[in-house]
């Protein structure tokens, strides 16, 4: 089963699929710690952080891009230690593709999360408290579950964002087949080659699915846990 | 013994509250007050989910707060458990989860009743599997009274656990309460509005009025007082203490004795020698200084008049007679007094309709569940 496509076109959606994965395996986590300092904590500078987090929302990706190259790249301040002490470099790799992913794709979790620990009910965590809860027992047996839809919806939404990331992940990691050409990338270079155009067309078709099917599993996703947190 | 003293202003103008009391051992003592008192701000501080500005709150010989000495213990840690208004079950667990919550975060040695005497008590074995989403208001708090009882506290709080039921639903409730109060072994502070959970429940009575404690003592005492604002209410009267003396179901009638004499009132479901608290009104109460005849009046007792003093209204006066060892006030118009000659000392009768128990505050008389029904008077005194 190949649906057509050539073993190319191919290595380019498990590129994607693999790079949207990685993307939200490393943003999820601080992606979840963000949202909850941002709801929970007052402290000077947090609409700082708050802007900052939306950042790679209304920046051109291309800027996002050249700002993780300053950054991340062998001679950056990051990247240089990096490559220096550890023999890790991001730029030109799948793994910097993944870093370009997840940073544009942060804000949607975060917002997501956000939404969702917004209508946990403080009076729920104060009950437990009064049960004999602890803080972190609290976080782990009532806040975490009650913000799960929105983790969840947030993760998928990324995922299937991620799939389509072009300017961050061009500019970054440039557009190296079977190494940093996702299908964005792939469309990009079939619309570039003569001929090229019944391949766009194939991985255009590819892209919207999943897409879509991303969209719709996380709206799924968010109702089913609602009904299972009784907020049907 | 629950010790509580008390300063928090909120904001530079806003309301103060400065209060303090104290709760005996076991039994529940009511915080009562018009809403708004701060009464519900004073069982969040000895929760620990309020830090008042000033205070000192002691538990038997644990110290909870004392700001004078940096001392807050972490609500976590006070052991007192909570029932709140609305029953704040964790939505995402089962209603048994719910309950072995704070189980299962109690220290070993402490000591209370265990999983399935508490379920049996308040009657929700059948419910154990299911989500709170998808119980009613007064199972709800069912499971809430278990969850708080099971954590094992050292105290249990209740803040208007009854508020949120409408009334059939609070006629549900209430006999659970009578019941967990009888098997905590705990003192319990418990804040309401409703007089009828007061006279139902409490031993002990707090009056708050805008953050200040009005009066506190036992509840007969207070009730008895005509000096409070409890006495401008419609339904101000004594409480006295009753028992169950015997029923006759065929005149429809059943006899409650008290020191000092026995009423007659319409038919009671709770079986002979339980005891029961009665709310007698004031404005049902009415004297005579014959001994009346040919009245359809069931209940005429002999009294001495203690003495008369001022109610609200200007033409009307409260009487404080005697039957016996037992206080009770009657309310009437000046001009009865006038026109009765009445003066302390005097021997009276005082005259009650055996339908005015009717009301009987705490009563859930058309009873509105098969447990209720079991269970018999609300104010049934453990």
């Amino acid at each position: 089963m190949h649906f057509g496509l050539s073993g190319d076109e191919w290595q380019a959606v498990r590129l994607s699929l693999d790079v949207a994965a990685r993307s939200v395996f490393v943003s999820l986590i601080p992606a979840v710690a963000v949202a909850w300092i941002l709801v929970r904590c007052r402290f000077p500078g947090r609409t700082l952080l708050d802007a900052l987090v939306l950042l790679p929302m209304v920046v051109p990706p291309v800027v996002v891009g050249w700002g993780l190259l300053m950054l991340f790249g062998v001679r950056g301040p990051i990247g240089a230690p990096l490559n220096d002490w550890f023999g890790v470099r991001l730029v030109f790799t799948t793994e910097g593709a993944a870093l370009a992913t997840a940073v544009m794709s942060f804000p949607l979790i975060v917002r997501s999360v956000r939404l969702s620990l917004e209508n946990v009910d403080l009076g729920l965590e104060a009950a437990a408290r009064t049960l004999g809860a602890g803080p972190i027992d609290r976080f782990f047996t009532i806040t975490l579950p009650l913000m799960s839809p929105g983790i969840l919806a947030g993760a998928v939404t990324a995922f299937a964002a991620g799939l389509g990331e072009f300017g961050a992940v061009i500019t970054f990691a440039s557009n190296i087949p079977g190494e940093t050409q996702t299908l964005p990338l792939a469309i990009y270079s079939a619309t570039q080659s003569p001929g090229g155009e019944a391949t766009a067309g194939r991985l255009a078709l590819v892209s919207f699915t999943l897409a879509i099917s991303g969209l719709l599993l996380a709206e799924l996703i968010a109702r089913r846990m609602h009904l299972l947190l009784g907020r049907g | 013994m629950l010790e509580v003293a008390l300063r928090h202003q909120f904001g530079a103008q806003g309301f103060s509250l400065e209060i303090a009391f104290s709760a005996p051992d076991v039994g529940v003592t009511a915080l009562f007050g018009p809403s708004g008192c701060g009464k519900s701000t004073i069982l969040a501080a000895v929760a620990g989910l309020l830090r008042p500005q000033e205070g000192r709150i002691r538990l038997d010989d644990a110290v909870l707060l004392d700001t004078a000495r940096r001392i807050f213990v972490a609500p976590e840690r006070r052991r007192c458990a909570v029932v709140f208004q609305e029953a704040r079950l964790f939505p995402h667990l089962s209603v048994e989860t719910n309950l072995r919550y704070g189980l299962r975060r109690a220290p070993r040695d402490a000591e209370g009743p265990g999983f399935d005497e508490v379920v049996a008590l308040l009657g929700i074995a059948p419910l154990l599997a299911r989500r709170p989403s998808l119980l009613s208001g007064g199972e709800r708090q069912r499971v809430a009274l278990g969850r708080a009882l099971l954590a094992r506290p050292r105290l249990l709080l209740m803040d208007e656990p009854l508020a949120s039921l409408d009334t059939a639903r609070r006629g549900e409730v209430l006999p659970f309460l009578a019941r967990l109060r009888d098997a905590a072994r705990i003192p319990i502070l418990y804040v309401t509005h409703a007089l009828d959970e007061v006279d139902a429940l409490a031993n002990r009575l707090v009056l708050i009025e805008a953050g200040r404690v009005l009066a506190d003592g036992p509840v007969e005492e207070l009730a008895a007082r005509t000096d409070l604002p409890l006495a401008a209410r419609r339904d101000a009267g004594s409480l006295i203490a009753c028992t169950i003396v015997a029923h006759d179901a065929s005149r429809g009638l059943t006899r409650l004795g008290f020191a000092g004499g026995a009423f007659l009132v319409p038919l009671r479901s709770e079986a002979p020698g339980t005891t029961a608290r009665i709310r007698l009104r004031a404005r049902d109460l009415a004297v005579a200084t014959e001994e009346p005849r040919g009245i359809s009046t069931q209940n005429i007792l002999s009294a001495t008049l203690l003495d008369i003093s001022d109610a609200t209204t200007a033409h009307e006066v409260f009487l404080r007679l005697k039957v016996g060892p037992t206080a009770m006030l009657a309310r009437v118009t000046r001009d009865s007094v006038a026109r009765l000659g009445l003066v302390p000392g005097m021997a009276l009768w005082a005259v009650v309709k055996a339908v005015t128990f009717d009301h009987a505050g705490a009563q859930p008389g058309e009873a509105h569940s098969a447990e209720a029904t079991a269970l018999g008077s609300l104010a049934v005194d453990g």
